[in-house]
């Protein structure tokens, strides 16, 4: 399913714990670094680098591929993809191969194809959001900066 | 959490302000400090590095402001929002996060004469040259955009001869032309207008008028859509490695946040006009009363611009709502619950007979602000547009004899009851001539 509501995006985060995120780099002026250091050092996932060109990032041991990964680790719950648009349709297979519930398309990696082909296998699907802001958004910290969360409530959150 | 688009008076009282988690505290708590305290040496340095959301220092950020720039960002329909110490400070922001040395803005001349002089003067000293062109001439605005051109600038309603922006026109153009529209909102609020709706990008206000609604506070915000792309090539501060920043690419790494950060994390930061954490809680506690602030606003301004066109004393009343003004189809599309409460009009007799009516007035507080609940009047020629020469006070919509009004919400029977006592006491009564 197509998550299109922040609703369907918040629930997705609360019920995931695993993310592989394929393309991570360690490059730290890397927007892909930066995503990958937010959801580590948050503590709230397990953040794996998919990248067969390094070892690691910040001590995080790296998979070469998603097969590699759901081989030792399982299935992840949700593959982030930081990849060009005209890449990701074998990558969305490999996810589906590998039994990722959801994937995560990240800014600008638009590919109909895959969309659908994710879609189709039952895997839900984000699309040319970042993960890390959408995390932000729920936590508070897109508050922090003065961005519109979109949140009204008067409940009291611990 | 459920989807729901809640209404604007919904989002004016809750936006941005949910419970505080630690107290419970309904209200938004004062966070009245210079810094926070880190977690960790690894946490202080991810906040360093934009890698993760906290506040380090109030200069940048601080949690009271930050629940006023997401209230304003909802209300205006944007993206995010960015604070700053005044109106004219957050139009700087907007300048400093686009252009430099050797750029170009092209802007209506039917504004503001503070940020007149703020083009033509301080912008031009950095090398920032400015092309004034009348609001309503759409192919002159066109013809005035250059490769170096970065934004298109005006204001809602023109401040202060009341020209109505056709917004829709505007943004066609600057979107033709790859540049932003930038839309000053001040006279109208998000209440009656969101510049977005009509394809504005970037939305600027003087958050001490209507915003703060009791002339509290001096303060500014920017907000912006989010939608314009900034990673086209024209906009290299955002679009190439930043020198102020770790040489980080905005346009990368951020996404359709990238205006929004750079403007925090560099011009912000730099320029060091940020909010004060005490202003920002009094403008939260102003919008709560917006809407019904506003509905009252804009129904006493019709009422005295009703009562004025009656008087013999008055030569002309510019008002918006009138079918007789240039603007009134326009004011009727982008303002239909009304065309603001600020407005001019001509007294018989001209600069002199001006200066008796203000100063015989009572009720009517004479000062340079407008949008208080106090019903507020200056002549501009002599005050507000005083820099400007006689040329730029015709081009930007001022004659000698206008009077601007910023009609409050006191009973509206006291307020004509002040202004026919000094109306008759600047215009003495025509001679009767016997039959």
């Amino acid at each position: 399913m197509i998550l299109g509501t922040p609703a369907a995006r918040h629930a997705l985060l609360e019920r995931s714990k695993t993310v592989a995120m394929v393309g991570a780099s360690a490059n730290p002026l890397r927007p892909s670094y930066t995503v990958f250091s937010y959801l580590r050092t948050q503590g709230r996932f397990e953040v794996t680098p998919i990248n067969p060109t390094i070892a690691s990032i910040d001590g995080v041991p790296a998979y070469p591929s998603l097969a590699a990964y759901a081989a030792e680790r399982g299935a992840p719950d949700i593959v982030d993809v930081f990849r060009r648009p005209s890449e990701v349709l074998d990558l969305t297979r490999e996810a589906i191969a590998a039994g990722a519930k959801a994937i995560w398309f990240q800014y600008g990696v638009i590919n109909q194809e895959a969309i659908e082909l994710a879609d189709r296998a039952g895997l839900d699907v984000v699309v040319d959001r970042c993960i890390k802001v959408e995390s932000a958004r729920f936590n508070g910290g897109l508050a922090t900066n003065g961005l519109n969360s979109g949140l009204i409530s008067s409940r009291r959150r611990t | 959490m459920q989807d729901r688009r809640f209404g604007f008076a919904t989002r004016a009282i809750h936006a941005g302000t949910p419970p505080d988690p630690v107290t419970g505290s309904r209200v938004m708590p004062l966070y009245q400090t210079a810094a926070y305290v880190f977690g960790s040496t690894e946490q202080a340095a991810e906040l360093f590095q934009l890698r993760s959301y906290g506040h380090i220092y109030s200069r940048i950020s601080n949690p009271t402001v930050a629940a006023f720039e997401e209230r304003m960002a909802s209300l205006e329909g944007g993206l995010g929002a960015v604070a700053f110490s005044s109106g004219l400070a957050a139009q700087l922001g907007v300048v400093l996060a686009l252009a430099q040395n050797g750029d170009h803005l092209v802007c209506s001349q039917n504004i503001y004469g503070g940020t007149v002089t703020q083009f033509t003067v301080l912008l031009k000293r950095l090398g920032i040259a400015t092309t004034f062109v009348p609001a309503d001439d759409h192919a002159a605005i066109a013809a005035a955009i250059k490769p170096q051109t970065k934004l298109l600038f005006a204001e809602t309603i023109g401040n202060p001869g009341g020209t109505v922006a056709d917004l829709d026109a505007l943004s066609s153009i600057a979107h033709a032309a790859g540049i932003p529209l930038v839309v000053d909102n001040t006279f109208a609020s998000p209440y009656l207008c969101r510049p977005m709706e009509h394809g504005a990008d970037i939305v600027t206000h003087s958050a001490t008028k209507f915003i703060s609604g009791h002339g509290t506070v001096i303060g500014g915000v920017v907000i912006e859509s989010g939608t314009f792309p900034w990673d086209g090539g024209r906009f290299p501060l955002l679009s190439q490695p930043s020198p102020g920043y770790h040489d980080k690419v905005f346009t990368e790494t951020f996404g359709e946040y990238a205006f929004l950060m750079r403007l925090r994390a560099e011009v912000l930061r730099d320029v060091g006009a940020q909010m004060a954490p005490m202003d920002a809680w009094l403008l939260l506690l102003g919008l709560e009363t917006l809407p019904i602030r506003m509905d009252g606003h804009v129904r006493n301004a019709r009422a005295i611009a009703e009562f004025l066109s009656k008087r013999p004393e008055v030569e002309w009343v510019s008002y918006p709502g009138f079918a007789a003004h240039p603007q009134h189809a326009l004011a009727q599309k982008y303002l239909p619950r009304g065309a603001g409460s600020i407005f001019t009009f001509g007294i018989r007799g001209g600069r002199e007979a001006g200066r008796a009516f203000i100063d015989a007035l009572e009720l009517w507080s004479h000062l340079a602000n407008v949008g208080d609940m106090k019903s507020l009047v200056i002549h501009p020629a002599s005050t507000t547009h005083s820099q400007l020469g006689d040329d730029e006070m015709r081009k930007a919509g001022v004659a000698p004899e206008s009077i601007r009004l910023s009609v409050g919400l006191e009973d509206v029977e006291d307020l004509t009851w002040d202004l026919d006592n000094a109306l008759k006491a600047a215009v003495p009564a025509p001679e009767t001539t016997p039959a």
